[in-house]
């Protein structure tokens, strides 16, 4: 199936979960997920399954002022 | 004597706010926020880069220890993306403490307040500590306070501009306007700001650009600690009522004729 990841397109294993794709996209340290719009709880990341077509947003902190 | 910043419960003995953004590079951020003495220090929330290997992680350049972060929703201009910004940031710093921006016009980075407060009451209800970026309106203000934010941060000029303190009479009657603390956010060029806005009886000053793209960027983080005491030492002790003309402080007694 694909998915898309910050706007890249993907094919990935049917079933894999939001945390076997990110092992599989070597993602370093702690991220937060939105997949179809919708944030996922950091404890969802583990049991969420992913669908063909789902669109899924990987976002973490980057240095920011005032 | 203890005169702490309070917010949201949460005491901070630093009255100065930092942020993590235009450094030479980490090291330097990382002295920065040391000689500042800062607490608290925002970080912006994007999009991982999914093809950077082995990247410094910015995270592993503040002591979490001693330093809060305060995600930002920089750049966002609706109050839907800054909702959106706000709830990956929760996700993220397993904190609910997030800096509102919702901006209104590309130039001058001036805040839109009306989306602003809309995201303001929308993440108080789902459990936020909210601390708004907005103009120098104390209407705007109060509103904010009534939509239950932490703290209101009003703007001293346009973001990264170091204009200074435009309206400083706008600010002291923001201040008088609001009971949550006031953090002066934006517009800082030099420490005599600081020092000013602290006079005013403002409770914090957030700044960035002012250390970061500074000479001398720790020096310049070391000169905005000792204004930032400066100005509030100078606002607790009271200062004097301008007078129109002069005043002798040496006795008039005792002359020689």
């Amino acid at each position: 199936m694909q998915v898309v990841v910050n706007g890249e397109r993907r094919e990935v294993p049917d079933g894999l979960t939001v945390l076997e794709l990110l092992r599989a996209l070597s993602v370093p340290g702690r991220v937060a997920v939105e997949r179809n719009g919708v944030v996922l709880r950091q404890a969802e990341h583990a049991v969420v399954r992913l669908g063909d077509g789902d669109v899924l947003e990987v976002v973490t902190f980057v240095g920011g002022g005032a | 004597m203890d005169d702490a910043l309070v917010i949201a419960g949460k005491r901070f003995h630093s009255r100065l706010l930092l942020g993590t953004g235009k450094y030479p590079d980490l090291p330097t951020m990382k002295r920065c926020h040391e000689a500042s003495g800062t607490e608290m220090v925002t970080v912006a929330v994007r999009r991982l880069d999914l093809q950077a290997r082995g990247e410094a992680s910015l995270l592993h350049w503040i002591d979490q220890g001693r330093i809060a972060l305060l995600p930002n929703t920089a750049l966002c201009y609706t109050a839907e993306d800054a909702v959106r910004t706000c709830r990956l940031a929760r996700e993220l710093g397993m904190s609910n403490w997030v800096k509102l921006e919702v901006l209104g016009d590309e130039r001058t980075l001036f805040p839109d307040v009306e989306q602003t407060v809309a995201a303001a009451r929308t993440l108080v209800k789902e459990g936020f500590v909210v601390l708004p970026y907005t103009s120098d309106d104390l209407i705007v203000a109060r509103k904010l306070e009534d939509a239950g934010c932490a703290a209101v941060m009003p703007l001293a000029a346009p973001i990264g501009s170091g204009l200074g303190i435009r309206n400083p009479h706008a600010l002291q009657l923001l201040r008088e306007a609001v009971e949550v603390p006031v953090i002066v956010d934006a517009g800082v060029g030099t420490a005599s700001d600081v020092s000013v806005a602290l006079e005013l009886g403002c409770d914090g000053v957030l700044l960035n650009t002012a250390v970061a793209a500074a000479r001398e960027p720790v020096r310049m983080a070391r000169a905005m600690k000792l204004a930032a005491e400066a100005g509030r030492e100078a606002f607790l002790a009271g200062r004097i009522p301008r007078r129109a003309h002069g005043s002798a402080s040496s006795p008039l007694e005792g002359l020689l004729p």
